[in-house]
């Protein structure tokens, strides 16, 4: 579905990706996990364009993408068939939940309004957020401003949804409702690339795991056999240090 | 005050508003609106990076900022002609002013544009939308409402302004003042009269803005 060979990139002198591979099946629910300044919202953004990579390829729904030098059209096509959960939420903020979910469907897709209204309606129910529809973004709580970008997410019918860490910016007791929609998505078979610093959700919910540290992937796998029984030396001193700081 | 300076003043009232209502707001109007436009074209060259085009803002925001605003009409009214540009009175302050008011306002947007975070056209983009788009329907409506009370200072500032169109003989409000005061001798009556119909138009748009910036507010957490 999604294959990420050799990604690179640099800011200036300073490397933050310096050789990274991932594969994404359909269904999966893959979890990037690493230090902060390891490379992994890097790749999340190189792999949507958001950043230009130095170098890379991406076999995306089957076919291929130049990382470093791909078209207009390239990058388009990308975009309208995957979503983007920022940690910042970034909701248009001159838009109501209802509109934000709307404007991909009206304006990147030309559907007609009524139907976009119609289709936003379902998503926002489903994060629990249909009776907030005409709510801006500064009237919400973080975590209803979460839901309702996932909503937008979900509304353009991606094949993957990439999640920036999607719960670091909220307050502890706001972080469960956004994870429990991120279950339900996962529950239902959608494809889901996450950076996390939550442990829970990637022991639990997702299936696979890429530990990152300093550029690289140190360790990538299962996500039940990475915890339970991790091979690298650096991994385990990373899930201790997380261990201990709980 | 004698019966005769409250008799000027009551019969100059309308012959002094009437020139405000003909040409001072209408004035105002035309030349802001088209000076609004040349701003946002103006700022928007800066802000997209457009090479060439952006050279180009620059220079025409540094030539019109740094002369007098008497100097830019008396070129264009008094100084065109020489080389075969004639210009009626009104057609003429309309252009200046806009030409003028774009140069300022186009310095305005572009802080305002550039003060919205990346983050928003980003979203744009991740959810499919073209630059131009994420622009258009995400970008300057939200910069616009940050420019609005700046913009509207500019308003005000520039109904004031018009008084200068006297000089290249539009009959704006200031213009029918000095013609009364020359047959009456009242100046300072006059003058404060005068003054105070500028006063009465920029107390409406004061009231205006306020209005306005009520409206574009709405989406704050405080408003709901």
């Amino acid at each position: 579905m999604l294959v990420a060979k050799n990604v690179k990139k640099s800011f200036g002198e300073h490397e933050i990706l310096k050789d990274v591979s991932i594969d994404v099946e359909k269904g999966d629910v893959l979890s990037i996990l690493g230090p902060s300044g390891s490379g992994k919202t890097t790749l999340l953004r190189c792999l949507n364009f958001l950043w230009k990579a130095d170098g890379g390829i991406m076999t995306f729904d089957g076919k291929e993408y130049d990382l470093h030098n791909a078209s207009k059209h390239e990058i388009k096509e990308v975009r309208l068939h995957t979503a983007f959960v920022f940690q910042q939420y970034n909701l248009f903020l001159n838009k109501t939940a209802l509109e934000n979910v709307t404007e991909g469907l009206i304006v990147a897709r030309k559907m007609n309004k009524a139907d976009a209204i119609a289709k936003a309606r379902i998503q926002l129910e489903k994060v629990g957020m249909a009776d907030r529809e005409d709510r801006y973004p500064p009237q919400l709580s973080g975590g209803q401003q979460q839901r309702v970008a996932i909503a937008r997410a979900l509304a353009t019918d991606p094949k993957i949804i990439f999640f920036d860490e999607p719960t670091s910016a909220l307050d502890p007791e706001l972080t469960g409702e956004v994870l429990n929609v991120m279950r339900d998505l996962a529950d239902e078979g959608m494809t889901m690339l996450v950076v996390t610093h939550e442990m829970g959700f990637a022991k639990t919910v997702s299936n696979k795991v890429v530990f990152m540290e300093n550029g690289y992937i140190i360790e990538e796998g299962d996500s039940r056999e990475f915890f339970t029984n991790p091979k690298e030396e650096r991994t385990r001193a990373f899930l201790r240090l997380v261990e201990e700081n709980k | 005050m004698t019966d005769r300076v409250i008799n000027i003043l009551i019969d100059s009232f309308p012959k002094i508003l009437l020139p405000g209502l003909l040409y001072t707001i209408p004035l105002t109007i035309l030349a802001f609106s088209l000076g609004l436009i040349i701003a946002i074209v103006t700022a928007l060259v800066q802000f997209a990076n457009i090479k060439g085009l952006k050279q180009i803002a620059r220079f025409y925001i540094w030539v019109i900022r740094g002369t007098p605003l008497l100097v830019q009409l008396f070129v264009m009214f008094y100084g065109l002609p020489n080389i075969g540009i004639l210009m009626e009175p009104f057609p003429c302050a309309v252009l200046v002013f806009a030409i003028n008011e774009g140069a300022y306002s186009a310095e305005t947007i572009r802080a305002a544009l550039e003060s919205i975070p990346e983050g928003q056209l980003e979203a744009g983009y991740c959810v499919g939308m073209s630059y131009l788009q994420t622009i258009r329907r995400i970008v300057m409506p939200q910069a616009m409402r940050n420019a609005f009370p700046s913009l509207c200072n500019s308003v005000i500032s520039m109904v004031k302004d018009t008084s200068l169109a006297a000089n290249i003989t539009v009959t704006e409000m200031f213009m029918a003042a000095q013609r009364i005061v020359a047959r009456t001798y009242e100046a300072l009556a006059l003058y404060i009269e005068v003054g105070l119909i500028y006063l009465i138009f920029s107390t409406v748009l004061t009231k205006l803005q306020s209005i306005g910036e009520k409206y574009l507010n709405r989406h704050e957490a405080r408003n709901l």
